[in-house]
C-alpha cells in the first residue's frame, strides 16, 4: 500500500491539488494511522459494545481478524453521523427489539456483551430475518471491506482476508489460468 | 475556457454533457459554432477517480441518487407507483456522464438490427419497428467514434459482426483467467468466442497512456484516462476551439419556446439554486433515456400543453431497458479478476433472433466479474451459502479469487405501456416532479433471458465450474444502466418523436441524441449513441451553415 501510495501521488503530482484535497488525505491517513480508536460521536458506549457484540458473531475473530480489529463499529458510528444519519431510529428500535429478544432466549442475561459466543450466535439466528439485522449486516460488511478511510477495514485486515489488493497498476497474467502456458 | 454570458444567444445550447452531450460540443464547436453545454452534475478530474467503493457505488458521488432524485415505480399503468428504496434507473450524472462510470463495452450493432421489424414482424404487446436509417448509413461514424475516441478489439474476430470500413485502432486488452476459461468451453461446444471490444486503451493513444489494469472500471471513473470517456476524449477538445463552455452544477427545468413554437433557450438552477435562463438558437437535448423524455414533459406551454414535442404523446414511451440474468462460477484456482478491466471475452452466437425459438429475442454473453470487496462479501456467494458467521467468513475469503460471473446483454422488447412520466405526488430535491417508471418485460424477454441463462449455465458445466448458481430477478439486474427508446427515431410523426436526424417532429431547432432515439434495444447501446451523435452532428452543422434550422 505505501508504494502505491506514492505512484498514484507523483501521478497526480502533475495534477495541481486543491487544499481542501490535500487535507481531506491527510485527514483519512491520520485515522488510518491512529493508534487510539477515534471517539464515538453517535453512539454511546454501552450502545456500542452491545452493536459490537454482534457484529463480531458477523465476521468472528478465528484465525483471522474479524469486525471488533478492523474497526467496524467506528465505520458504524460514522455512518450514522453522517451518510446513513437518516437510519439512527433504525439502530435505536432494532437493538431495543434485538434487547428484547434477547430477554427472551436468556431470561438472566445483562447485556448482549455478556453471553457466551454460542449465546450470541443463538440471538442472531433469532434476529437474522429483520430489516434491522440486514442494514447491520451491509453496515458490518461495508466496515470491513470498505475504503479504510471511514474508519473500518483497519491494517486492511478485511482485503488481505479475500486476497485483494488495492493497487495502482497489474501486469498480466492476473490469475492461474491466463498465466497456463497457451493451447 | 470560454464563458458566455446567459443573455448571449448561443448558437447550441447542450443539455448534458455526457456520452452523447460530449461528441455534440466537440464536433458543433469544431464546426465554428458557439455552444453552451448545461450539466446537472459536477465536473469532476481524474483525482476525484480514487478507489472507493463506498463513495462510488454507496453514496452515488457519479450517479443519480434516490436521496435528491426519488424514482417511483409500477409494473403497469393501473398500478400505484411506489417510492423506491433501490434505483431502477441509473445515469451517470457528471460532465462525461455514463461515459465516465461505464464498464466500457463498444459493441456495434448488426445490419440485421436496423430491420426487425422487417425480419421478424410484428410482436404481439411490443411495437416492434425498422429503425429509418441503415447500418451503411450509421458505419461511417462507428468508425470515426472508434478512431477519435480510441477503442480496443479486434476486427474479424466475431464472425457474426458486420462489415467494417477499418480495424480498430487498438489491439485487444489482455485476456485474463475469466477470459481464458470462455474461450476454451464456448470453443468446446463449438461456439465462437471473441475478444470484448472495449473503449479502454490498450496501448498508449493520441497523448493518453495505456490502461494499468488497476481492476476499477465499472461504477468508477479512471484516473489515468485510459478509458475512453468523453471527458478523457472529446470534452477538452470542445474546450480547445474557445468556442465551447460546459456549465457543470446546472440543473435544467424547462425548455422554453416562443409563439411561433421554436425553441428560445433554457432554464436552468445553478449550484446555488438560482434560476437562469441561457439564450440559444437551437437546443439539443442529450439528457439520457430518462431525463431526457422528463424534461420534455416537464417543458408544457400553451403551445404544447402535453409537454414538448409530444404532440402524439409518444414522449417517455417505448422505455427499453438493459436485459439478462446472471450465472456464476467457482474454479479451483484464483482467476483473480478483481485486476484489470470486467471482461475480456464474449460470444454473439445467440444474438440474432431466431424464429424456431417461438419468441422473439437474442443477446450476447460475456465472462466477467461486476464485483469489489463489499459487494462482493454482500452478495457474491451461492445462494445456499450462510449470510454471516465462521464459515461464511471463510466462504468469502475463499471464493472471492475463484468466482467469475457469465453476464447475457440481451434484447428487451419496446412496449409502449414501459414508460418514463412525471409522478404527480413525489418531488426531487429542486422541487421538480420525480421519475415516475411503469416498466415490466415482455413475456418474450423473460423467455430470451431464461433461453440465454440456459446456455450460460452449459457453458460454466462445459468450464468444469465446481459450483454453478444464478440470479434471475424478476426485472433483471437491477440497476438498469441502458435507458432506450423514449424519444423514439422515425419517419412518421404519428409512430415517433425525433425524425432520422434526431429533428423532433414538432420543433424545428429541437434536436434528442441519446439513448432515447432508440428504436430497438441495444445490448450495449453507448457504442451506437456515440455513432448517431457523430452522424446527428455532422447533418445539423450542415443545416446551420445552410440557416436550416
Amino acid at each position: 500500500m505505501p508504494d502505491e501510495l506514492i505512484s498514484r501521488r507523483q501521478w497526480f503530482a502533475l495534477v495541481p491539488m486543491s487544499a481542501a484535497v490535500l487535507a481531506a488525505q491527510q485527514h483519512a491517513h491520520d485515522i488510518m494511522r491512529a493508534a487510539k480508536p477515534a471517539a464515538l460521536t453517535v453512539l454511546s458506549s454501552e450502545e456500542a459494545q452491545e452493536i459490537e457484540a454482534i457484529t463480531s458473531q458477523i465476521i468472528p475473530t478465528d484465525d483471522s481478524p474479524g469486525a471488533r480489529e478492523a474497526g467496524v463499529i467506528h465505520f458504524i458510528d460514522r455512518a450514522l453521523a453522517t451518510f446513513d444519519s437518516d437510519k439512527r431510529a433504525l439502530y435505536t428500535e432494532g437493538m431495543k427489539q434485538t434487547e428484547a429478544t434477547r430477554l427472551e432466549l436468556f431470561p438472566n442475561s445483562k447485556s448482549i456483551a455478556a453471553l457466551q459466543p454460542a449465546e450470541q450466535i443463538r440471538l442472531l439466528e433469532a434476529i437474522d430475518k429483520t430489516e434491522f439485522f440486514d442494514l447491520l449486516r451491509t453496515h458490518t460488511i461495508l466496515g470491513f471491506f470498505g475504503n479504510p478511510s471511514y474508519g473500518g477495514n483497519r491494517d486492511l485486515v478485511g482485503w488481505k482476508l479475500i486476497g485483494f489488493e488495492d493497487r495502482f497498476q497489474f501486469s498480466p497474467p492476473f490469475g492461474y489460468y491466463d498465466a497456463e502456458p497457451r493451447q | 475556457m470560454k464563458q458566455f454570458k446567459p443573455s448571449e444567444e448561443v448558437d447550441f445550447l447542450v443539455i448534458g454533457a455526457g456520452a452523447a452531450g460530449g461528441i455534440m460540443a466537440k464536433e458543433l464547436s469544431s464546426a465554428g459554432f458557439s455552444v453552451v453545454v448545461l450539466e446537472q452534475g459536477p465536473y469532476l478530474r481524474e483525482k476525484d477517480f480514487e478507489h472507493d467503493e463506498i463513495k462510488f457505488t454507496r453514496l452515488d458521488a457519479m450517479t443519480n441518487n434516490m436521496k435528491r432524485q426519488p424514482q417511483t415505480l409500477r409494473k403497469s399503468g393501473a398500478e400505484p407507483a411506489k417510492l423506491q428504496g433501490q434505483k431502477f434507473l441509473q445515469y451517470g450524472r457528471q460532465v462525461g456522464g455514463g461515459s465516465v462510470h461505464f464498464t466500457a463495452n463498444y459493441w456495434r450493432l448488426w445490419e440485421s438490427d436496423f430491420q426487425q421489424k422487417s425480419r421478424h414482424g410484428s410482436v404481439a404487446g411490443a411495437t416492434l419497428a425498422d429503425w429509418p436509417i441503415t447500418y451503411a448509413d450509421l458505419e461511417p461514424y462507428y468508425t470515426k467514434g472508434e478512431e477519435e475516441l480510441g477503442v480496443s478489439g479486434l476486427a474479424g474476430a466475431n464472425p457474426f459482426e458486420s462489415w467494417r470500413s477499418k480495424p480498430y485502432p487498438l489491439p485487444p486488452l489482455p485476456v485474463k483467467s475469466s477470459g481464458v476459461i470462455f474461450e476454451r468451453a464456448t470453443k468446446q461446444l463449438g461456439l465462437h468466442p471473441f475478444p470484448a471490444p472495449m473503449a479502454i486503451l490498450s496501448e498508449p493513444y493520441r497523448g493518453r497512456g495505456a490502461c494499468l489494469h488497476c481492476g476499477f472500471c465499472e461504477t468508477f471513473g479512471c484516473e489515468v484516462r485510459a478509458k475512453s470517456s468523453t471527458l478523457a476524449t472529446v470534452i477538452p477538445m470542445a474546450e480547445k476551439t474557445g468556442r465551447c463552455e460546459i456549465r457543470p452544477d446546472s440543473c435544467t427545468r424547462k425548455i422554453e419556446v416562443d409563439t411561433n413554437g421554436r425553441v428560445t433557450g433554457a432554464v436552468y438552477f445553478d449550484a446555488n439554486r438560482r434560476e437562469v435562463f441561457q439564450k440559444a438558437k437551437a437546443l439539443i437535448l442529450c439528457a439520457n433515456g430518462s431525463e431526457t423524455p422528463r424534461l420534455l414533459l416537464m417543458s408544457k406551454s400553451s403551445r404544447f400543453p402535453q409537454g414538448l414535442a409530444n404532440s402524439n404523446g409518444l414522449v417517455g414511451k417505448n422505455l427499453m431497458v438493459d436485459a439478462g440474468y446472471e450465472a456464476f462460477g467457482l474454479f479451483e484456482h484464483p482467476l483473480n479478476e478483481f485486476k484489470s478491466v470486467q471482461t475480456t471475452r464474449a460470444i454473439h452466437d445467440f444474438y440474432e433472433p431466431d424464429p424456431k425459438h417461438g419468441y422473439y429475442g437474442g443477446g450476447g454473453i460475456d465472462a466477467r466479474f461486476d464485483f469489489y470487496p463489499a459487494s462482493f462479501a454482500l452478495s457474491g456467494l451461492p445462494k445456499d451459502a450462510p449470510r454471516w458467521g465462521a464459515e461464511w467468513k471463510a466462504m468469502v475469503a475463499r471464493n472471492f479469487t475463484r468466482t467469475l460471473t457469465l453476464l447475457a446483454h440481451a434484447t428487451c422488447l419496446p412496449q409502449e405501456k414501459n414508460s418514463i412520466t412525471l409522478d404527480p405526488d413525489v418531488k426531487d430535491a429542486w422541487g421538480l416532479p420525480a421519475t415516475r417508471v411503469t416498466f415490466d418485460f415482455h413475456p418474450d424477454d423473460r423467455s430470451n433471458m431464461k433461453f440465454l441463462l440456459e446456455r450460460q449455465i452449459e457453458i460454466l458445466e462445459a468450464a468444469k465450474a465446481q459450483k454453478i448458481w444464478t440470479d434471475t430477478a424478476d426485472l433483471a439486474l437491477l440497476p438498469h444502466n441502458h435507458l432506450m427508446g423514449t424519444c423514439r427515431m422515425g419517419n412518421d410523426p404519428k409512430t415517433s418523436v425525433v425524425d432520422r436526424y434526431h429533428r423532433a417532429h414538432d420543433v424545428p431547432n429541437l434536436f434528442m441524441v441519446d439513448g432515447s432515439s432508440l428504436v430497438t434495444a441495444c445490448c450495449q447501446p453507448t457504442c451506437t449513441i456515440q455513432a448517431l451523435a457523430y452522424r446527428a452532428a455532422d447533418h445539423i452543422a450542415g443545416e446551420a451553415r445552410k440557416a436550416a434550422i
